[in-house]
C-alpha cells in the first residue's frame, strides 16, 4: 500500500481546567490516503471536531493534545515547533469550519481575506493575487465581483462556498472540514456536498469530513470512521459500514435512519445518553446503552480489532477473532 | 445609513430628554427651592429673570405646556440665564472650560491608550499566574472611587513627601503666562488630579478591554486565522484587536459620564477650579439655574462623543452598511 | 430532521443564554463559589461587614459620638484609628457607619435591580411598540450623566438617607435594563412560555411567576454590579457635602475630615479609614461578581499551562 498521507497514532486530546482534566479524545489511531475521502460521524460531543482540531493543530486552550502523533506527509505536527507549522498551513493542509458567518472576519472583505492569506505564505504581486482570488471563486461558483462584499452581504449558501474557496487557495493535499453543511437547508446542502465532490475529484486533494449526519457522508466517502466517547467504535469503507455495521452503535444510527425508498418499519432509537467524559463507564463505554450487551463488557475495555476490511472496537468480535484463530 | 440615523435619533431624543428633565425637577421636587433661588437674585436684566421663570415656573402666569415650549425655544438660543451672581451661565461655563478640558481631555486619552494596550497584551498572552491575579486585581482597581484615589496621592505625594502641592491650578500668585516656568507650575498642579483620574479610568479600560479581547479570541475567524498560518502579530491586530475595539467604541464613549463624574470629586478634592469645583460651589450656593446648566453641559458632552464614536463605528465597521 | 440520526439521539442542544446563565442548581453553584478563592474572598469581607453593621455594640471601643480623647490625635493604642477633630474615636465612628452604609447600599442595588428587571424584562416579553419605547427610555437615562444628575437632584431634596436612595435608585436603574432585556428575549420563546400563554395566563403573571425565576442568577450578578458602585457614589456625594452630616455613614465622616482639612493638618486617619472602607466593601462585591463572571463564562477563567513540548507559542 502506498505511503499513507496523513498517519495518527495514539492521538490523545485533554480538556485541562482549574479544577480537573478530561479527555476528550482517547487514542485515536487512523490513516488517510491521498485522495481519500473519510468521513468521521457521530453524536454531538463525541470529540469528532476536537479530533480534527487536534489533529490539525488548532486547539485552544483549555484543550491540548496529550499524547500520540500526527504523522503528515513524513513528519510529526505534534512536535514541530510554531513556525513549521506556520510553513505547512493551508499550504498543504487546509480546514473549512462549520459556519462561515462566525469563521470570516466580519470585518474584513472576503478579497482581504484571501489576499492576507495569499501574503503570508509567498510574494505575489497584486495581480496574481487577485487573478488566483478570482480563480478559487470560480471553481465554487462565485462571481469574482464578490471579493469586495463582506461577509454579512452574502447568503449562507455563497459564505461557505467562499470559504470553501479560501481553502484551496494554495491547492493543499488535504482539506479537514468541520460540519460545513449543517447550517444550511436540505437542498443547498445536497449543492454543496456534490461541488464539494467534484472540487476534489478534479483537484485530487484528501478530505476528512465530521459530520453528525450520517446520510451526507454515505454518498461521498470513501471511508467511515464512527466515533463515540472520544473512541472510535468502529472503522470500515462507506458501503461495508452501510451494509454491514458492526458495532452495536454503528447499527442503531443505522436503524434511526428511515430509508426514503425501502418499506417502512418501526424507527428505533438508542437509548440513553451519551456519557460524561469526565467520568466514562468502565470498560466498553457503550455497554450501559447497548442492546448486545455481555457480562464481561463493563470490566473489559475492548480494543480496536480487525474485521475484514473494517475494524471495530467490540467485545463481541474478540471472540470471533478468537474463533477465527 | 439606517445605523447612523438612528444614532443621531437617540442623540436628539437624549438631549431633548435632559432639557425636560431640567423642566420638569423644579416643578416635581417637593419644596420651594426655585422661588427661594430666584428670590435672591439681584442686579440681573428682566430678559434673564423671566427666562428663568419660565424655566422654574416661578410667578408664571401662563400653562406649563406654554412655559414647556418657551422654555426649549429659549434653550436652543442659547439663552440659559443666569447664575445666583448675576452672571449669564454660559459665560461662567465657559471660563472654566478650559481647565477641566485639559484636564479630563489629556486624561481620557491617556487613560484610553494605556488601557487598551494592556488590556490587548494581557488577553493575549494568558495562562500563568498572572492570567489569575491580573484580572481580579484590575477589576478592584476600577472600582475604587476615584476619590480615594486622590486622597492617598494627596497624603503621600503632597502632605508627607511634599512633592506636589496640595491643591489649585496653579499656585497662589503667579500670573498666567506662557512661560515655562507658569506651564510648569500648572503641570506640577494637575499631576496628581490627572494620576488619580488615569488610574481609575485606565483600571476600567483596560479590565473591559481585555474581556472583549478575550471573547474576540475564542471566536471562530481568530481560529481560521491561524489555521491559515498567518503570522501571529497579523492576528493579533487585524483579527483580534480591530474587532474588539470597534464594536464596543459606543460603549467607551458612554463611560465617559462617569469619568466626567470622577472629574468632578477630583476638581472639588484638589480644589482645581474646573468646571467640576463649579459645579460642587454651585451645589453649596443652591445656585440652581448655575446647576441645570452645568447638568445640560455635562449631558451634551457625554452625547457628542458617543455620536462621534457612533459617527466612526459607522465608517469604520462594515457591518453597519446594508447587506 | 429525519435523517439527522446520530443526533437524534443526542441530549438537547444548550439553551440560548445559558452562556451568561450560571446553573440554577443550588448544591452545584456552592461548591463553585467555595472553590474559587475570589468569590470566598469577596464573601469573607461582605460576611465582616454585614456582622459589624449588625453589632456595632459587640465591637466599637467607644460610644461614636462620646468626646473620648484629644482632638486630632493620630493612632495610639487608646484610639486605632486615632480622634476626629471633635475627640470622638475615629473606629468607632467607623464601626457604627457600617449600618447605615451597608444599609442604604444593599436598598438601592434591590430597589434598582428590581426596576431594572420589569423594565427590562416587560420590554422584552411585550416587545414592538413597548419594547421600543422602553429600551429609548432606558438608553437615555444610561447616557444621562450619574454624578451630575444626583448632584442636581439632591439640591433640592432634604439632604438625608431617603433623598440618597431616591436619587441614586433614580441614577441607577437603568445600568443593567439591557442584559436583563436580553436575558429576557432568549427565554421568551421557550416551550413552558408559549404554553403559558396558550393557558391565556396574563403577561404580568407570565413576567413574574414564569419569567424572572429562571433569571436568578443573573438579578444576583446584576444586584452585586450595582452594589459596587452604588457604595462609591453615595459615598462621594456625602463627600460632596450633599449628604446630612449629622447621619453616621462612611461618607459623611469623609466630609467632616474633609471640611476639618485632617489630611493635611489633623489626623490623615480620619480622611484615608472611611475611604478604604468604602473601597474594601466595593471589592468584596467586586469578587464576589467577577467570581459570578467567571463562574458563568468558562472563556474568562484562568487557565492552566502545561509544559509545552519545544514548541513556541500558538
Amino acid at each position: 500500500m502506498a505511503e499513507p498521507l496523513l498517519e495518527v497514532t495514539d492521538l490523545s486530546v485533554d480538556y485541562l481546567t482549574e479544577a480537573s482534566s478530561v479527555r476528550a479524545v482517547d487514542q485515536v489511531n487512523f490513516t488517510v490516503q491521498a485522495g481519500e475521502f473519510l468521513g468521521i460521524v457521530g453524536e454531538s460531543g463525541c470529540g469528532k471536531s476536537t479530533l480534527l482540531f487536534g489533529v490539525s493543530q488548532l486547539l485552544s486552550p483549555p484543550g491540548e493534545v496529550a499524547g500520540g502523533s500526527v504523522i503528515f506527509r513524513g513528519r510529526d505536527m505534534v512536535r514541530m515547533s510554531g513556525e513549521e507549522l506556520r510553513g505547512l498551513r493551508w499550504r498543504d493542509y487546509s480546514i473549512v469550519m462549520q459556519s462561515a458567518m462566525n469563521a470570516l472576519n466580519p470585518m474584513k472583505s472576503i478579497g482581504a481575506q484571501f489576499k492576507d492569506t495569499l501574503e503570508a505564505h509567498g510574494s505575489l504581486s497584486t495581480e496574481e493575487i487577485q487573478h488566483r482570488s478570482a480563480e478559487v471563486l470560480g471553481l465554487v461558483g462565485i462571481d469574482p465581483a464578490h471579493l469586495g462584499s463582506y461577509p454579512h452581504q452574502l447568503s449562507g449558501g455563497m459564505r461557505q462556498r467562499a470559504m470553501i474557496a479560501m481553502a484551496l487557495l494554495f491547492t493543499p493535499q488535504l482539506v479537514l472540514m468541520d460540519e460545513p453543511t449543517s447550517a444550511l437547508d436540505v437542498v443547498a446542502q445536497r449543492s454543496l456536498m456534490s461541488k464539494i465532490k467534484e472540487l476534489q475529484e478534479s483537484l485530487g486533494f484528501a478530505v476528512i469530513f465530521v459530520t453528525h449526519d450520517m446520510s451526507v457522508v454515505s454518498r461521498y466517502s470513501d471511508r467511515v470512521l464512527v466515533m463515540y466517547a472520544g473512541q472510535i467504535a468502529e472503522a470500515a469503507p462507506t458501503d461495508d459500514i452501510f451494509r454491514h455495521p458492526l458495532h452495536p452503535y454503528t447499527r442503531g444510527l443505522m436503524e434511526a435512519v428511515p430509508s426514503v425508498r425501502g418499506p417502512r418499519r418501526e424507527l428505533v432509537g438508542i437509548p440513553g445518553s451519551p456519557p460524561d467524559l469526565a467520568r466514562p463507564p468502565t470498560g466498553c463505554r457503550f455497554h450501559p446503552r447497548c442492546p448486545e450487551v455481555m457480562p464481561v463488557c463493563p470490566s473489559h475495555e475492548p480494543d480496536l480489532i480487525a474485521v475484514g476490511d473494517a475494524e471495530v472496537r467490540c467485545l463481541l468480535y474478540v471472540q470471533q477473532a478468537k474463533q477465527a484463530v | 445609513m439606517r445605523y447612523l440615523t438612528r444614532r443621531i435619533g437617540l442623540f436628539l431624543i437624549t438631549l431633548w430628554a435632559a432639557l425636560t428633565v431640567n423642566f420638569i425637577i423644579p416643578r416635581v421636587m417637593p419644596g420651594n427651592e426655585a422661588v427661594a433661588v430666584l428670590g435672591t437674585l439681584k442686579n440681573i436684566n428682566p430678559a434673564a429673570l423671566h427666562a428663568l421663570e419660565i424655566q422654574f415656573g416661578v410667578n408664571v402666569h401662563q400653562s406649563v405646556l406654554s412655559s414647556y415650549f418657551e422654555y426649549l425655544g429659549n434653550c436652543l438660543t442659547g439663552q440659559f440665564g443666569v447664575t445666583a451672581q448675576g452672571v449669564p451661565v454660559m459665560n461662567e461655563i465657559l471660563s472654566k472650560l478650559p481647565w477641566t478640558l485639559g484636564l479630563v481631555g489629556t486624561t481620557t486619552v491617556i487613560a484610553f491608550v494605556i488601557g487598551t494596550v494592556a488590556g490587548i497584551a494581557s488577553a493575549w498572552r494568558r495562562g500563568g499566574r498572572l492570567d489569575a491575579i491580573l484580572p481580579p486585581t484590575l477589576f478592584i482597581v476600577s472600582t475604587v472611587p476615584v476619590f480615594f484615589v486622590g486622597l492617598l496621592l494627596i497624603y503621600f505625594f503632597a502632605v508627607k513627601l511634599n512633592w506636589l502641592p496640595l491643591g489649585g491650578n496653579y499656585s497662589v500668585g503667579a500670573t498666567p503666562s506662557f512661560s515655562l516656568s507658569f506651564i510648569w507650575d500648572v503641570l506640577k498642579h494637575a499631576l496628581l488630579p490627572a494620576l488619580s483620574l488615569i488610574i481609575v479610568t485606565a483600571g476600567l479600560w483596560v479590565y473591559s478591554m481585555r474581556n472583549n479581547m478575550i471573547t474576540t479570541i475564542a471566536e471562530d475567524y481568530v481560529k481560521t486565522a491561524r489555521a491559515k498560518g498567518l503570522p501571529n502579530r497579523r492576528i493579533m491586530y487585524d483579527y483580534a484587536a480591530r474587532n474588539s475595539i470597534l464594536p464596543n467604541l459606543t460603549g467607551f464613549a458612554m463611560q465617559l459620564g462617569y469619568v466626567l463624574g470622577g472629574a468632578i470629586v477630583i476638581e472639588y478634592l484638589f480644589s482645581y477650579p474646573g468646571l467640576g469645583y463649579l459645579f460642587y460651589t454651585a451645589s453649596t450656593n443652591h445656585d440652581l439655574p448655575l446647576m441645570e446648566g452645568l447638568f445640560l453641559f455635562y449631558t451634551l458632552a457625554v452625547l457628542v462623543c458617543v455620536l462621534i464614536a457612533d459617527l466612526l463605528t459607522a465608517v469604520l465597521d462594515p457591518r453597519t452598511r446594508e447587506a | 430532521m429525519a435523517t439527522d440520526a446520530a443526533s437524534s439521539t443526542a441530549i438537547a442542544e444548550a439553551p440560548e443564554g445559558a452562556d451568561i446563565e450560571v446553573r440554577a442548581e443550588p448544591r452545584r453553584f456552592t461548591r463553585a463559589v467555595l472553590h474559587n478563592r475570589k468569590a470566598m474572598t469577596g464573601a469573607v469581607i461582605l460576611l465582616v461587614m454585614v456582622f459589624v453593621a449588625l453589632f456595632p455594640g459587640l465591637i466599637a471601643p467607644y460610644d461614636p459620638q462620646a468626646i473620648v480623647g484629644p482632638p486630632n490625635a493620630s493612632s495610639s493604642s487608646a484610639h486605632l484609628l486615632g480622634t476626629t477633630q471633635l475627640g470622638q474615636d475615629v473606629l468607632s465612628q467607623l464601626i457604627w457607619g457600617t449600618r447605615l452604609t451597608l444599609w442604604v447600599t444593599l436598598v438601592v442595588s434591590l430597589i434598582a435591580t428590581f426596576i431594572s428587571m420589569i423594565i427590562g424584562v416587560t420590554a422584552a416579553y411585550i416587545g414592538g411598540f413597548t419594547d421600543r419605547v422602553l429600551t429609548v427610555f432606558t438608553d437615555v437615562f444610561l447616557i444621562l450623566p450619574v454624578l451630575p444628575l444626583l448632584i442636581l437632584l439632591s439640591a433640592y431634596l432634604k439632604p438625608g438617607v431617603t433623598s440618597l436612595i431616591i436619587v441614586l435608585t433614580i441614577t441607577s436603574w437603568a445600568f443593567q435594563a439591557r442584559q436583563l432585556r436580553s436575558q429576557g428575549l432568549s427565554v421568551r420563546n421557550r416551550d413552558f412560555l408559549v404554553a403559558a400563554r396558550v393557558r391565556g395566563e396574563r403577561p404580568l403573571y407570565i413576567i413574574l411567576v414564569e419569567i424572572v425565576p429562571t433569571m436568578t442568577s443573573l438579578l444576583a450578578a446584576s444586584f452585586l454590579a450595582l452594589a459596587v458602585f452604588e457604595v462609591g457614589f453615595a459615598a462621594s456625594l456625602q463627600f460632596l457635602g450633599l449628604g446630612n452630616s449629622s447621619e453616621l455613614m462612611w461618607g459623611t465622616m469623609l466630609y467632616n475630615a474633609q471640611q476639618a482639612a485632617a489630611l493635611e493638618s489633623g489626623n490623615a486617619l480620619w480622611a484615608l479609614a472611611p475611604g478604604g472602607a468604602v473601597a474594601l466593601m466595593g471589592a468584596g462585591f467586586a469578587l464576589v461578581n467577577y467570581a459570578f463572571d467567571e463562574i458563568g463564562n468558562p472563556a474568562l477563567r484562568p487557565m492552566r499551562r502545561r509544559k509545552r513540548r519545544g514548541r513556541a507559542s500558538a
